[in-house]
């Protein structure tokens, strides 16, 4: 391996604290985001247990509701923070601060991201803000009640409009823009990571396209967070200063009087809130394709089909998420001639997806496909993607939108698209990189479990909500009594709880797994996958410097696999050209 | 790594995964065709509109559907690792271009054809002569104002609104206007007549949904949102709230009277009646 | 089917790549907070980081810019009030002080530290009595009985006023931090830092302009 020395080599900290709890370090930074998410995603999973047992079991005792049974505004506030914390604090978290900080320095030949220390802020940061949130629970009127949208002026009246809208929804949107800033700060310093600090040769057209992937949901993220951002100060100020952003005259909540508001409108922030939030969608998922691209690729020994084409579409995916925002607002009001545009673009914005899925079978065609636990969750990528990206298609139509807008049909749509299928593209990050994190291997028969129940469970959880969705039902509803339509639709209900059960019980396999491999796992050694990339390159775990002072250099691009003439079956990125036995 | 599943390990785990692949993607064509649980029927041309794009949607879909799930199981099984050398190939500009013209095509053409329906919904006002009603949307119920034999709406005001003492609407009494004003919380309408409805909200947004009209529309603080409907089918359909608005929200439903035109002007002149 | 591969390259050096350029002014021996030094990295790294750093501040206001412009057009309620006339003054002290960090930044190329600190003094004279003038704009207000709620109009003034005032107070904050910093330390040069506030600086003047225009006009 041909290195560089680099401007010099510097010394790992030493006290417990500066190593572990304040590093500057990216790798401990990404675990400590990673963990951050892992810790929300139980949360959140067992916050969408006690919902689907509530809705199934309504007389059931259930823990964690005063009372013993739960009323409808505890099932509105755990709709409201299941949703804000897997959003925020887990698919916007864990894809990318989390393993884009861990890898993304090492896959581009960097010793650390480009500002250590605002890293590590970014991560304090997301740290307190979902401190903020989580509080929210234990306040007077507990959790907001108004879902992860917070449409106004449900969600800026206050009190008045329901438990959980007084302090509650006022700590959520102060954590929501703590969320912004330390989004903010992690977007600025990835984008500067990737465009200054690539090592020597390694060129945009040989970045992995994970990279890719992490560099352009920075962009999103810059671009997305600091509209988020204003929003969440105009809805406070709506709250606690009394202006009216948001809030318009003549109201009256429950016969009283709203006198001192007028003039404001709804739809702002809901413009505001979605020009952030579908950019989100890309956010969660656009890690997930890049992991699922490099995995796949990785274990079907193969070149990734259409590189540029893969790259291309990303890019297409992240400049068209800013222009469908509309698409969430068809019956919200908005202009109906803005939804006829909206509506194209987001059909047109379907292509660029179905670009990356027909590339991804045209990565296994004529594959050795190897099937480690990492391979069969990006698989399950893109059946699940496949799955949710063609609802998008029936809800992308504003007409048929008048039927199936807030039903479980959404409901399914992205669960399926920007929540189980980032999930998976998580998991099998986690399966990819856990030995080059931890040294040591996951156990790959408890992984392989773990993956057959989930891939199976997931699709009995939400292949039936479609169903729900067609019959009409519905979302955030907190009974199924209320309305009589639903009388049939319990038998599903109950089958989506069963699933639920089980698939939520089994992640405790995954928790097991991740802990018990930590100490008893296989060694995995420098390369355990014989891959390409930068990051295998190195130790595992890496050393503080990631590079030991010798950076690589870089000689060809990131999937170098199956390489007619070559001497192995793959050729690392920072192999001399000598070594790499007669190249094409 | 790989070394350590076997051959056999191999195409036992590319089988299994194969499998559930092509036994989920039958399922779900089975589960859309036998519509077990599915759209209530339509009663209004307008609806019977709306599921014939659905329809068309759905068998797009279906197709690529099916194509996308099988063609991912036939990769993984055959394509599975048994030693031998990998087919090296980076890419083919050709096809590129070919499944993103396809596309292009069937997505942005699916969504032309079904703009046809939303166009009737909205760009058009409901036809001469439709009869008003206001919809108007609290925590938790519906209110149904129709103007009475005036045809005007009489004034209403924040401060009058008392559920309680019954003037949810808060209608002005000093307003000769709104003497004669029938406020129901159920919805009369005389079927094959146009309906024109006025949705607002006294307090959060809430939606206006009736299942087997096809129809939706936010009702949003601060606006009045014109949509219009003509209902063919006489019968007793439920009206929910599909915005969630509050604890209340799963509750927050009322029914919509599709009857004939005798039993319509009935039940008007026996909500006059009442107002004396 | 047949697949195209380009050829492997013995060495190359597109890329923007780091590794080779970066100047050694990476500290061995840490700053001093137990040893934790950070890596050198490419002083164009920190030009970067800003113009994406004013990106981002930029879809912020943009954001409350097209809040503004909704909020006046769907309101029957916006009711205009007299700016107060102390912002033209403060306007002129801002372009003061945009003209006062140019000169500063002339004097440090020249290699006269001495009229770098005196003009850099005065930039940060003028920042913050810029601020003390949009606060005094702000007891004026007061004193007319126009606050945060008075009406749209007004919450939009002062917010933006606020809002912007915050970005220039961090503004003052990084002044002083190169005014102060210890330069043999570091890995940021101190040219590096005098560019990087004065982009700021000037980006922050200009958008001033901007939300001046937008509140006089939309008034």
């Amino acid at each position: 391996m041909v290195t560089h020395e680099s401007g010099g080599h510097h010394h790992p900290p030493t006290g417990f604290i500066r190593k572990y709890i304040f590093s500057v370090d990216h790798k401990v930074i990404g675990i400590q985001y990673y963990f951050l998410a892992l810790f929300s995603v139980f949360l959140g999973m067992t916050l969408s247990l006690l919902m689907r047992i509530h809705l199934v079991w309504p007389a059931a005792k259930l823990p964690f509701t005063p009372g013993g049974v739960m009323t409808p505004e505890q099932y509105l506030a755990l709709v409201t923070m299941h949703g804000t914390i897997m959003v925020f604090m887990v698919l916007t978290t864990a894809p990318q601060s989390g393993f884009g900080n861990y890898i993304l320095p090492i896959q581009i030949g960097a010793e650390d991201m480009a500002f250590p220390v605002l890293n590590m802020l970014s991560f304090w940061v997301t740290f307190v803000s979902l401190m903020v949130m989580v509080t929210a629970f234990f306040v007077t009127g507990g959790a907001p009640i108004s879902g992860w949208t917070a449409y106004p002026t449900l969600s800026a009246l206050g009190q008045i409009t329901g438990p959980g809208q007084g302090a509650g929804q006022t700590l959520w949107v102060i954590g929501l823009g703590i969320f912004c800033v330390a989004s903010l700060l992690g977007a600025l310093n990835f984008i500067t990571t990737t465009i200054d600090l690539r090592a020597k040769g390694m060129t945009f057209g040989r970045l992995p396209l994970t990279v890719w992937a992490w560099l352009i949901t920075a962009v999103l993220a810059l671009l997305a967070f600091g509209v988020l951002l204003a929003a969440c100060i105009l809805l406070l100020l709506d709250r606690t200063a009394g202006t009216s952003f948001f809030i318009p005259g003549g109201l009256v909540v429950t016969d009283t009087p709203i006198t001192w508001h007028k003039g404001g409108s709804p739809l702002l922030w809901q413009h505001l809130f979605w020009f952030f939030g579908h950019p989100e969608v890309y956010i969660a998922i656009l890690p997930g394709m890049g992991v699922a691209s490099h995995v796949l690729s990785t274990f079907s020994r193969k070149p990734v089909f259409g590189y540029r084409a893969m790259v291309g579409a990303m890019c297409a995916i992240g400049f068209l998420g800013f222009c469908v925002w509309g698409h969430h607002m068809f019956i919200s009001g908005m202009s109906p001639y803005s939804a006829f545009a909206f509506s194209l673009m987001t059909m047109t914005i379907g292509v660029p997806s179905a670009i990356k899925t027909f590339n991804w079978l045209g990565t296994l065609w004529g594959a050795q496909i190897r099937f480690t636990t990492a391979m069969l969750f990006a698989l399950g990528f893109v059946s699940l993607f496949v799955t949710g990206g063609l609802s998008g298609l029936f809800l992308a139509q504003p007409s048929l939108d008048l039927y199936l807008h807030d039903t479980y049909f959404v409901v399914a749509h992205f669960h399926l698209i920007m929540g189980v299928a980032a999930i998976f593209g998580i998991f099998s990050a986690t399966y990819f990189w856990y030995p080059k994190m931890f040294g040591r291997m996951l156990n790959e028969s408890i992984g392989r479990l773990h993956f057959w129940i989930t891939f199976v469970g997931v699709y009995c959880i939400f292949m039936p909500m479609h169903f729900l969705g067609l019959a009409g039902h519905p979302r955030r509803y907190a009974d199924l009594t209320g309305v009589n339509f639903l009388a049939p639709l319990h038998a599903v209900h109950y089958f989506i709880t069963i699933s639920a059960m089980v698939v939520i019980t089994m992640q405790l396999l995954f928790l097991f797994n991740f802990f018990y491999s930590m100490k008893a796992g296989k060694i995995a050694g420098d390369n355990p996958y014989e891959a390409t990339t930068l990051e295998w390159a190195i130790p595992s775990p890496p050393p503080f410097d990631n590079f030991a002072g010798q950076v690589p250099v870089v000689y060809r691009g990131a999937y170098e696999f199956g390489v007619p003439g070559a001497h192995a079956d793959f050729i690392p990125q920072h192999l001399v050209p000598a070594k790499a036995g007669r190249s094409h | 790594m790989h070394r350590k599943i076997s051959e056999k390990g191999s195409a036992a785990i590319a089988f299994c995964l194969a499998l559930i692949i092509v036994a989920f993607t039958v399922i779900t064509v089975y589960m859309f065709a036998a519509k077990s649980w599915w759209f209530p029927p339509a009663i209004s041309a307008f609806g019977t509109q709306i599921d014939a794009q659905f329809h068309r949607t759905l068998v797009i879909t279906g197709i690529v559907f099916v194509l996308a799930q099988l063609g991912l199981a036939w990769v993984i099984f055959r394509y599975r690792d048994q030693g031998r050398k990998v087919e090296f190939f980076e890419g083919n500009s050709t096809l590129e271009f070919v499944w993103t013209v396809a596309t292009v095509v069937l997505f942005v053409g699916l969504g032309l054809y079904g703009e046809h329906a939303w166009a009737e919904a909205h760009f058009q006002g409901a036809a001469p002569g439709a009869l008003q009603v206001e919809i108007t949307g609290q925590q938790f119920a519906w209110n149904f104002r129709y103007a009475g034999p005036d045809g005007k709406w009489g004034q209403t005001k924040p401060e009058l609104v008392s559920a309680s003492s019954g003037n949810p609407l808060g209608l002005d009494p000093r307003d000769p206007a709104a003497k004669d004003d029938i406020v129901s919380p159920t919805m009369y309408v005389p079927e094959g007549r146009e309906v024109e409805v006025l949705i607002r909200t006294q307090d959060v947004t809430h939606s206006f949904y009736v299942r087997e009209l096809r129809l939706k529309q936010d009702a949003v603080p601060g606006m009045v949102i014109h949509m219009h409907f003509n209902a063919t089918v006489p019968g007793e359909y439920e009206i929910a709230c599909a915005e969630l608005c509050g604890l209340g929200h799963y509750r927050m439903r009322s029914f919509l009277y599709v009857v004939s035109q005798a039993d319509y002007d009935k039940w008007i002149r026996d909500q006059e009646a009442a107002l004396q | 089917m047949p697949g195209t591969i380009t050829d492997d390259i013995e060495i190359i050096d597109a890329g923007r790549g780091g590794g080779t350029d970066v100047p050694s002014g990476g500290d061995d021996d840490g700053d001093g907070h137990g040893g934790g030094g950070l890596p050198a990295i490419p002083q164009r790294a920190y030009f970067t980081a800003i113009q994406l750093a004013l990106a981002g501040i930029v879809m912020f206001f943009m954001a409350l810019t097209s809040s503004f412009l909704v909020r006046k057009g769907l309101g029957d309620d916006w009711v205009s009030f007299t700016l107060p006339r102390i912002l033209w003054a403060n306007t002129l002290i801002l372009l003061a002080s945009s003209g006062a960090i140019q000169f500063a930044r002339a004097r440090l190329r020249s290699g006269d530290t001495q009229g770098f600190r005196r003009w850099w003094a005065i930039t940060t004279a003028l920042g913050a009595l810029f601020l003390v003038g949009q606060f005094a704009a702000w007891r004026q207000l007061a004193a007319q009985g126009v606050f945060l709620v008075t009406n749209p109009s007004s919450s939009f003034f002062y917010l933006l006023t606020a809002l912007h005032g915050l970005h220039l107070l961090g503004g003052i904050v990084a002044l002083l931090y190169v005014t102060y910093r210890p330069w043999q330390r570091s890995r940021i040069t101190q040219s590096t830092a005098a560019d990087l506030v004065s982009i700021y600086w000037h980006f922050m003047d200009g958008l001033w302009i901007f939300l001046f225009a937008l509140l006089y006009l939309g008034r």
